[in-house]
């Protein structure tokens, strides 16, 4: 058995690999059905009849707004465009091994991006909120020589979300396909629903929850002083 | 020749035992979720108009217990898909 990622083609002498494809597919599929789906909205004039997609995309994004007004505070929506973003493509992500592909999610590059710009979004809101001064301060508290520590406890956070979401995408494919070397015929269907289904959304939700989580404890400080 | 074989073979065994010895790590997980979702349980007894949000903080809770058995999953992988050992017998 293999998991190793496939190289696709070669462009130039840069090797294009399975998650690139998939992820470019990912991002074309989801850019063009959002402007297809937002078509109507710009033309609408007010009384104007809407059919049922724009009802779904206004389902959809108000659901969303809800959730994060619920989880970060009225502050937290000027956060809304990215972590909307990040979990629609997460889930997308996740979900697209049901179609045979191989989930971008299951390649440590793709996870550890996402971490990254997560984590520039959580040490960014918490400069702004603190200020140079205060940010460098917190790093020193509650000791001086606690600074090591604080900063280990910084980085661990992405290289935690990372790990997370990489190994159970990762750990349920290499379940799964352990499974149709045993049986590949009508078993498989049950552990999908729990490997790709519940284990998908539930890591898209998690890995999104967590850089709420981070976002607003990076913002909080400043109400408290 | 035999001596490189002997020792790839001793290298594979005893990654394919350490993988498998590394995956008790999961027993942690396991007695931590089990622990929070009898907690969510035992919240939602006591409060069921809250139980969107006691929900939702036990994923979160739980998913972040989860952490040590994924390292020990993504090491137990690499020891048998990546084995970084074996690189260096030849």
């Amino acid at each position: 058995m293999d998991i190793g990622i496939k190289t696709m083609f070669y462009l130039g002498r840069i090797p294009i690999t399975e998650t690139v494809v998939t992820t470019w597919l990912i991002m074309v599929v989801l850019v063009i059905g959002s402007m297809v789906a937002t078509r109507r909205f710009r033309t609408a004039a007010p009384g104007d009849k809407l059919g049922t997609t724009e009802h779904v995309v206004e389902f959809v994004v108000d659901g969303l707004y809800q959730f994060i007004r619920e989880t970060m505070g009225k502050k937290g929506l000027k956060f809304a465009p990215y972590i909307s973003t990040l979990l629609i493509f997460l889930v997308v992500a996740n979900l697209i091994g049901l179609l045979g592909f191989r989930p971008p999610t299951a390649d440590l590059n793709t996870t550890f991006g996402l971490a990254t710009i997560s984590f520039i979004l959580i040490q960014g809101t918490g400069l702004r909120s603190k200020g140079l001064w205060g940010y460098i301060k917190g790093l020193f508290e509650p000791f001086v020589f606690m600074f090591p520590l604080n900063v280990i406890s910084e980085i661990s956070t992405p290289v935690s979300m990372a790990f997370r979401l990489f190994g159970n995408i990762l750990g349920g494919m290499v379940i799964m396909s352990l499974l149709y070397g045993v049986a590949p015929i009508l078993i498989p269907v049950f552990p999908h629903v729990y490997f790709d289904l519940f284990s998908g959304i539930i890591q898209a939700f998690i890995f999104t929850m967590l850089t709420m989580v981070f976002v607003s404890m990076a913002s909080d400080e400043e109400e408290e002083n | 020749m035999n001596d490189l074989l002997l020792a790839k073979a001793i290298v594979l065994g005893l990654s394919a035992l350490g993988a498998g010895i590394g995956m008790i790590a999961g027993l942690g997980p396991g007695i931590g979720q089990g622990y929070a979702a009898g907690k969510g349980a035992e919240a939602v007894g006591r409060q069921p108009e809250a139980s969107g949000k006691i929900t939702q903080t036990m994923l979160l809770g739980q998913a972040v217990a989860e952490t040590t058995g994924i390292y020990s999953l993504v090491i137990a992988l690499l020891l048998l898909f990546a084995n970084p050992l074996i690189r260096l017998l030849s």
